[in-house]
């Protein structure tokens, strides 16, 4: 028990120091410059917090915006302060990497309500001095798009070689798309979609319940009271991670073995290494993230809905677009499935724009964008090249 | 359904002209006005857009096999995986001056749902398809008995792709039947050299083994 109360309690303050004084670069936006937010409020003051690689070159036409997803940050291609573990696209990005930091400069910024130096909920209310909590404003996918607009301006860059992301990166890669158009010139949107589904607002809503259900959420202020309520979190992360994965995938990993047994042992101890695996991505999720973030970004990517700020025509969302997209789905991903591709894909035809969109044949599900996917990589970077030269992005 | 293996290639798809070009594709992009808006329904590898591309068109594709989407894209070409019979209904009226169709009206479920599709999106439409009508193939079929196989269409009646042969003048009658105008029409012979102009339809219904028609709307 001491044990546990000691990891918690360093959790706890791994969380709050990164929070407010994370290891990366920070844009601090005083009073002078407030956000705007989708909620009718205004959030003054507040910091961005982004990691970048490579170098900007001269006229400043070679930058590569990365969105990260619901549980991602912006440690996409060094050590993560917290976990020790290496960034989260090292497959993607890096030196002669489909998006290549010899090439391009590569900004990826922690996304609003996200608990890794951005304002979020697990930050510092700078009226109370104690963490926001539930105090803090309910936020949107446009409202991530805005302050990185802003940041982008702290930075000097007026216009983006390209925009990439996955599942809720690309879901701000549309909304960027859809908001910034002349500041976008190509587009990766992956594994998304422009609104979330029933389906998948449901799957958020068992996750939101499941922390709100621990007794030590506290009504979000578990910060506050000293406590963390790690367990509920832990559940929220093994359910929608089944989602990240396909049926097929975790046969194929686990099958039906037990974990370092033979027999069942007629209890409820993780009999299967699937369920092993499972509280394992349970509670090391739980070393890393805020429950209030998981709460406020779920939320987030809930009332994504981008035709709906359009007169609910997603075409218009694109009208005399100049952007470049290119599109791709994973056979497997149930979670944001072909078929939502596909409506981007068709809403970008409506608009003229030029688009590609490819489905690539994998069982991994929709992590997929994650991992080792060769025809993945030939894609990024076939369509990336293609588009560096109209742009005039010189060679690496 | 509309991608194409290596050995598919006819003898005449084979031939290449200046550039290196296909004789065929050359064909095609010599009935398409330089910087229009073109859309290439079973584009391949991508071959033909990169030609118009080379003419200042600005061009996109529609491409049933992952192989060939992978392709295009890595050329730069605008292309999106999809299927002439599944997708053409969801482009809007007159998004392009042309629609292409080359070498894979035979190859759709509903030869003439594709058409009427083709002259809604586009002004015009450009259809290239091997003649059934050619005298080898007649040949084959009144002494073999059995459906023709040549060095050209050499899938067996039961695994081919293409499910919808016709003749040139079939798809005149066609065209007649749909209502729209054939602006022009050229059949090519075994080598990929355009047949004589002033030649009547029985004679290139003969002797072409491929023809390539322009198309554009009654009315336009």
């Amino acid at each position: 028990m001491a044990e546990l109360k000691a990891i918690v309690g360093r959790i706890v303050a791994d969380r709050k120091r990164e929070a407010d004084h994370p290891h990366s670069p920070v844009a601090a936006f005083g009073k002078d410059q407030p956000l705007r937010l989708d909620a009718g409020l205004e959030l003054s003051p507040f910091q961005v917090a982004y990691q970048t690689y490579g170098t900007l070159n001269a006229d400043r036409s070679n930058a590569v915006l990365i969105c990260h997803a619901l549980t991602g940050d912006q440690h996409v291609f060094n050590r993560h302060p917290v976990t020790g573990k290496p960034g989260w696209w090292e497959t993607m990005v890096g030196p002669g990497k489909s998006i290549d930091t010899n090439r391009y400069y590569v900004i990826c910024p922690n996304v609003l309500g996200a608990c890794m130096g951005t304002s979020g909920p697990a930050s510092t209310d700078p009226r109370t001095g104690t963490p926001w909590g539930l105090n803090f404003p309910v936020i949107t996918i446009r409202d991530m798009v805005r302050a990185q607009a802003m940041l982008l301006d702290r930075l000097g860059i007026d216009s983006l070689f390209a925009v990439a992301g996955g599942s809720m990166g690309g879901m701000q890669v549309l909304q960027w798309a859809a908001s910034y158009p002349e500041r976008v010139f190509a587009a990766l949107p992956i594994a998304c979609a422009t609104r979330h589904s029933a389906q998948n607002i449901a799957f958020h809503e068992v996750g939101r319940q499941a922390v709100m259900a621990d007794p030590d959420w506290r009504d979000g202020r578990y910060f506050a009271e000293g406590v963390s309520p790690h367990r509920g979190l832990a559940v929220a992360r093994m359910g929608a991670h089944i989602t990240y994965l396909s049926d097929a995938a975790l046969h194929r990993k686990f099958g039906r073995r037990f974990q370092d047994r033979n027999n069942p042992t007629f209890s409820f101890d993780a009999d299967f290494e699937v369920e092993s695996y499972l509280r394992h991505q349970g509670s090391s999720f739980v070393e890393r993230f805020d429950a209030n973030s998981y709460l406020y970004l779920t939320r987030a990517m809930d009332y994504f809905d981008l035709a709906a700020d359009f007169d609910g025509i997603l075409a218009n969302a694109f009208k005399a677009t100049k952007t470049r997209f290119c599109v791709i789905s994973f056979t497997s991903d149930w979670l944001f499935p072909t078929t939502e591709s596909r409506a981007i894909v068709h809403a970008l035809n409506a608009a003229g724009a030029r688009v590609s969109f490819a489905e690539i044949s994998t069982d991994k599900g929709h992590d997929a964008f994650l991992l080792d996917e060769p025809e993945l990589f030939q894609i990024v970077t076939g369509f990336l090249d293609s588009a560096a030269v109209p742009r005039g992005v010189a060679k690496a | 359904m509309l991608s194409r293996t290596r050995r598919d290639l006819t003898m005449a798809e084979a031939a290449r002209g200046p550039g290196n070009a296909r004789v065929d594709h050359l064909l095609v992009a010599d009935m398409i006005e330089p910087r229009s808006r073109v859309l290439d329904v079973g584009c391949g590898d991508g071959e033909l857009l990169k030609l118009l591309e080379s003419r200042g068109v600005d061009g996109r594709g529609i491409e049933l096999s992952r192989e060939g989407v992978n392709e295009c894209v890595a050329k730069g070409l605008a292309v999106i995986q999809g299927d002439a019979d599944a997708d053409l209904a969801d482009y809007p009226d007159d998004a392009f001056d042309y629609v292409v169709l080359s070498q894979t009206l035979q190859a759709t479920r509903h030869p003439r749902v594709v058409l009427e599709h083709m002259l809604r999106i586009g002004r015009h439409a450009v259809v290239s398809f091997p003649n059934f009508g050619h005298w080898r193939i007649r040949l084959l079929l009144l002494f073999g008995g059995r459906m023709p196989q040549t060095n050209n269409l050499p899938d067996s009646w039961y695994d081919t792709p293409n499910i919808h042969f016709c003749t040139i003048k079939d798809f005149r009658d066609l065209c007649i039947t749909v209502g729209v105008k054939m602006e022009r029409a050229l059949a090519l012979n075994a080598w990929g050299r355009p047949l004589r102009l002033n030649a009547p339809w029985w004679f290139w219904n003969l002797f072409g083994e491929q023809a390539v028609f322009l198309l554009s709307r009654r009315g336009d």
